[in-house]
């Protein structure tokens, strides 16, 4: 029997990471790779459910608690990004002077290591959450910025005109043409920060909060609960993966038109 | 309801276009091109006027200018005697690119753009749409996307979003260019029928001589560039017209000389 083109796709996209977690497996079993500092997959399964299901101590039953304090502070710093950089990043694109004033700033700021504003952060909003808020809302506030500004400045001649010979107002032109034209680059920024938020947000909790998936992951780092590392970095890449999808579900509803990235 | 619609039509009461010793110059690195040098031209009301002429001859400035997007160098363009100082309802465009239409807003939201800023009633901007994409025969794709629909009927959709505001003069550049041969003498029989219902004055450049003479009751030739009138060839046949009649051809011709042909 042969199977049908659709298994065999589904198969050949399961393959290869299975074949790796055997592999994983085996080699730490067998052969005691990384000298009992790295936990085999199965290790990694256990610890990743105590840590969700076992009763309340270190590292049991504090996965919920700590994958919604990171999640809020993604949410928090992503949208406090967007809510700054989109409107700012469309008033560069369509105002010389807006852009003379602000884009050089922009660029000179935006080579700067996200992760190296950490101190003024700590020094702005102490340890705790809003530090983390903070880093998380640089670090994405510059790709938004950036698209945004790039999807506002290549406005077609052709749009603005068929929208000034039908009398639009200023205003109208912004919202009816402008922003929707700006859209799809705005959403390739919103991804890109999104993904940003996510690796920030575990820095963030290194070394500044005293809570989340990133600071479990380094005190379990501390402890040598090797298991618990892993199982913190799969739930990060777990959940910044199913972000991505619910950005893409955004994009596909409302850019549907955008024969682009409508598909 | 036929009220409305011969209301609607009604309003599209036609106005003429004046142009007096109009020059137009662009700069650029090499110099300056002068496009348009020391035109007189006059578009009558109601009156469907073609423009036939070289590439790049200036036909495209002029259609800019009476737009309201670009300004003259000198001399005057009117519109109802009135200087055309910037685009407005007065005025509308179809572009050769359908790209000109919104990509993000469906048939229907193209057509109410142009009522946005009208003193009518949300029934009334409802009922105006629907009797113009009836008039453009588009009323079962009132809820369709650009990306959904044909060449022809986007510039169907083009045509329709500029009469709904009852606009006085419609200025077309090279409509049907990107278009087949068939729907392009498709599309240019529908326009004729728009025009004969609403006589609205219409001014429309084209490269192809058989699609002048069809359309036009005046067809004008320009010169290469800067541009001037290298003939005026008035049509004046009963539409629908038969491209092999032998008056067709003779009009023809005229312009084909005078193309250097």
């Amino acid at each position: 029997m042969t199977p049908s083109p659709r298994t065999a796709v589904l198969l050949r996209r399961i393959a290869p990471p299975l074949a790796v977690l055997l592999l994983w497996q085996y080699l730490v079993q067998q052969f005691g790779i990384g000298d009992g500092f790295v936990p085999a997959p199965t290790e990694v399964v256990l610890a990743l459910e105590t840590w969700i299901f076992g009763e309340p101590s270190r590292y049991s039953g504090t996965w919920l608690t700590s994958l919604t304090d990171s999640a809020l502070r993604v949410a928090a710093g992503f949208f406090a990004a967007l809510i700054i950089g989109a409107p700012l990043g469309i008033l560069i694109g369509r105002s010389k002077v807006a852009s003379d004033l602000l884009d050089p700033i922009l660029q000179l700021l935006r080579p700067i290591p996200t992760a190296s504003w950490i101190p003024f952060c700590l020094i702005f909003f102490g340890i705790g959450s809003s530090a983390a808020v903070a880093l998380v809302a640089v670090g994405a506030f510059f790709p938004i910025v950036l698209n945004a500004t790039a999807g506002a400045r290549h406005i077609s001649t052709l749009h603005l005109r068929s929208a000034r010979m039908l009398d639009a107002t200023r205003l109208q032109i912004l919202w009816r043409v402008v922003l929707p034209a700006a859209l799809p680059s705005l959403l390739v920024g919103a991804r890109i920060a999104l993904g940003l938020a996510w690796m920030l947000v575990v820095i963030s909790e290194m070394v500044a909060v005293k809570s989340g998936i990133g600071y479990e992951l380094w005190d379990a780092y501390y402890y040598n609960r090797m298991d618990v590392v892993v199982a913190a970095m799969a739930t990060v890449g777990l959940f910044g993966y199913l972000s991505d999808l619910a950005v893409r579900l955004v994009v596909r509803k409302y850019l549907f038109w955008h024969v682009d990235t409508g598909k | 309801m036929v009220n409305t619609v011969n209301a609607s039509n009604t309003a599209h009461a036609a106005a003429g276009i004046v142009v007096r010793n109009l020059r137009k110059v662009y700069r650029d690195a090499t110099g300056d091109v002068v496009a348009i040098d020391g035109l007189d031209l006059n578009i009558h009301a109601g009156e469907f006027l073609c423009i036939l002429g070289p590439s790049g001859c200036g036909k495209s400035s002029l259609l800019n200018i009476l737009a309201g997007f670009e300004a003259p160098t000198s001399g005057s363009a009117l519109l109802n005697d009135k200087p055309i100082t910037g685009p407005s309802r007065l005025q509308g465009v179809v572009f050769q690119d359908t790209a000109a239409l919104f990509p993000w807003l469906s048939v229907q939201d193209h057509v109410a753009f142009g009522l946005k800023n009208t003193p009518l009633s949300a029934n009334e901007k409802k009922e105006k749409v629907r009797s113009t994409l009836a008039l453009v025969g588009l009323q079962d794709f009132a809820e369709k996307w650009p990306h959904q629909l044909s060449g022809g009927m986007r510039q169907l959709v083009s045509i329709a979003r500029v009469l709904v505001t009852d606009s006085r003069v419609l200025l077309m550049d090279e409509p049907f260019a990107a278009l087949d041969a068939m729907t392009r003498q498709r599309m240019q029989k529908k326009l004729i029928e728009i025009w004969q219902a609403t006589r609205i004055t219409v001014m429309l450049i084209t490269h192809s001589v058989d699609e002048a003479i069809y359309l036009s009751n005046r067809t004008l030739v320009f010169t290469k560039r800067p541009a001037s009138i290298a003939v005026e060839i008035p049509v004046d046949m009963a539409h629908p017209r038969v491209v092999t009649d032998p008056e067709f051809n003779r009009l023809k011709s005229i312009a084909l000389t005078h193309l250097g042909f």
